[in-house]
This record gives structure tokens, sequence and C-alpha cells, in this order.
């Protein structure tokens, strides 16, 4: 891979071509105001989004696309809280009529209390979304094999956790992380378990081609000032990935030369 | 697979009578006839910004007005919120 600037270095997924690498959530703000600003200040150019009963007893309440405009963002819909692969493409399916988007999040989850994937239930979700014409950008465990499942069937993107949703404990497995990198032909996400902007940075160094989060960003002390960080995190770790590290020595390598020493 | 067809109309002859559809999970009772566009002039909501089922099937929003609900229906308006990973 050559050496580019991040601005010449864009991130295509399904065709779409983007040049921010960072994808953020819209959940667990104080308000979608400061939702908006988080966007903003993120530098992202996807939001995901969540699809939702309209609260009958209060249609005026203020929405998300009054504050966070598709227009401006490209749109998102995940499929968060879903735990079949039916209530997926039931989620998906009003997405798509309510916003008219193809490109969507899938995620299935197996577990309430970890929200680990389901990965037989995603596989099965993913191949009825590909094949009803979503383009699926798909949550997955750090599995090499069901990653290659999914590159398999056709997600046009894989997004494995690097922790559990919400935990912030970061890459908790880089090796696998790095393993289905180096396997995939289509874009590798970390997708949940960033928790600072290092982490972000890790993901990015290990060749993802990008990150997606929420609460790192939404449960900061000062939420803008986090998506500062997340942008110049994801864009360090990309362009370190870029440059190519050092090899690590055991032992000091003087930095200064010997020759001429007094 | 997902398609259950419960929510069919039970009586053809339903004009100008108090139909109960559920809405989002709550009963509520209208009167026939009534269109997607209608029931949500009704429940005060902008059609632009939401995605109806009824009865399980999607409703393509080019069918608000032509569609009139029946008795027993039921409807989900859904639309985008904040949402993570």
């Amino acid at each position: 891979m050559t050496n580019q600037a991040t601005d010449t270095d864009p991130l295509i997924i399904a065709g779409r071509v983007f040049s921010s690498r960072l994808i953020i959530g819209t959940g667990k703000y104080k308000d979608y105001a400061e939702n908006a600003a988080a966007a903003e200040a993120s530098g992202a150019e996807i939001v995901t989004v969540a699809v939702r009963r309209v609260n009958l007893s209060d249609p005026s309440a203020p929405m998300l696309v009054d504050y966070v405009s598709p227009e401006k963002y490209t749109f998102l819909p995940n499929t968060a809280g879903c735990f079949t692969g039916e209530d997926a493409v039931r989620t998906l399916r009003l997405a798509r009529e309510a916003g008219g988007w193809s490109l969507v999040k899938l995620e299935v989850l197996g577990d309430e209390k970890t929200l680990y994937p389901n990965m037989p239930e995603t596989l099965r979700a993913a191949e009825l979304l590909i094949n009803d014409g979503f383009e699926v950008m798909v949550y997955c465990s750090d599995d090499p094999i069901m990653a290659r499942e999914l590159e398999d069937i056709g997600c046009c993107a894989i997004m494995p956790l690097g922790a559990p949703i919400g935990s912030g404990l970061g890459i908790q497995n880089p090796v696998n992380i790095r393993l289905i990198v180096e396997q995939a032909k289509v874009p590798v996400l970390v997708d949940a378990g960033v928790g600072t902007a290092s982490d972000a940075a890790v993901a990015m160094e290990l060749g993802c081609d990008g990150v997606l989060m929420n609460t790192a960003i939404a449960e900061a002390k000062d939420p803008l000032q986090m998506a500062r960080a997340m942008r110049h995190a994801v864009i360090a770790g990309r362009q370190a990935y870029l440059a190519g590290r050092m090899a690590k020595r055991l032992y000091a390598d003087p930095s200064s030369p010997l020759a001429g020493l007094i | 697979m997902f398609e259950d067809m419960a929510g069919e109309t039970k009586s053809g002859e339903e004009a100008h009578k108090a139909m109960k559809i559920t809405v989002n999970g709550e009963d509520r009772c209208f009167d026939a006839p009534l269109s997607i566009a209608g029931l949500l002039t009704s429940l005060g909501i902008a059609g632009g910004k939401v995605a109806i089922e009824r009865n399980l099937e999607i409703v393509p929003k080019s069918a608000y007005d032509t569609i009139g609900l029946s008795d027993g229906d039921r409807i989900e308006i859904v639309h985008f919120i904040g949402g993570g990973a």
C-alpha cells in the first residue's frame, strides 16, 4: 500500500466514497442538539440510526432528522435490539421505506447481557437482505471464519466487535481483528468496544478501514471534546498504518550517531 | 415466514361504523372509511418522515391515500431515532 495523505485515501463502501473513516452512533446523547454537535465535531459522514415506533401521545416531540440531517450525513439504519433474523429484516425494510436507503447495518443479537452477535441468525438475515437488494454492513464476532462467510455471501463491509457493545474495553482480540483485515477484500470496521482515542488508533493501526462507535463519545464527560479526539485518533491510526511502523527491538538503539563522539 | 395475516378484515360491511385499529400496539377506535393518510392526519403525524406497516406488510408512501383501513387492522408507524452500535 502506498503512503497517502488522508484526503487522497478515501473509504469506499459499496461504491460510496467517504473521506472520514469514523462512523458514529446517535444514541445515548443528552439531547439531539448535543448529538448534532458531536457529529459535527467528529467529522463523521455516516451516522447509525435506529428504527422505532412513533410516540403517539406526543407526535410533535423533537425528531432526530430535524437535528442530524440525512441531507448532510449518510444515514445507516441499524437493527440494534433485534434478536432474530426476521426482526432484523422487517426493521430494515421499514427503514428503507422511511428513508429510501439500501445501505444498512445488520446486527442480530444473541444475548442481552453481552449483546454478543448471534452469528447463525446474522448469516441467515444477511442472505435474506442481500437477496432483497440491500447493501449490508454487518456487525459480527471477531471470528475470521464467520467474517469470511459473511463476505462470501456478499456483505459490503465486515464489522467485528472490538469488545462488547457499550463496554469501552478497547480491542480485546487484536490478533483476530488483524486476521480478518488480512483476508478481507471488503472494508473492515471495528464496531463496538472502543472506549477512548487510543482504542480507535489501535483499531486503525491494525489495518481496519474504519471504526464505528457511539458510547465512547456519548458517555464522555465532554462528548464534543471526545468527538474531536476520536476524529484525530482515527486519522492518526490510519496514517501510522500506512506509514508502516518501525520494527520492535529488545534493546536500545541510539538516535544520535556514535561517529564523531567526543 | 413472517407474513401473519391474523389482522385481515373480518367483516366487509364496516362502512361508517366504528373500527378498532391497533396502532403501535394501542387499540384505538376510528370511523370508517379511513385511509392511511387520514389516520396519520388524525394522529397528528407528518407522513414524510415515517414508514408504515399494515398487518406486517409495508405500505408504500404512494398508497397512503388509496389504502383503506379495516376493522382489526394492526398498524405500525415507525421513524428514525437516535441509536448506536
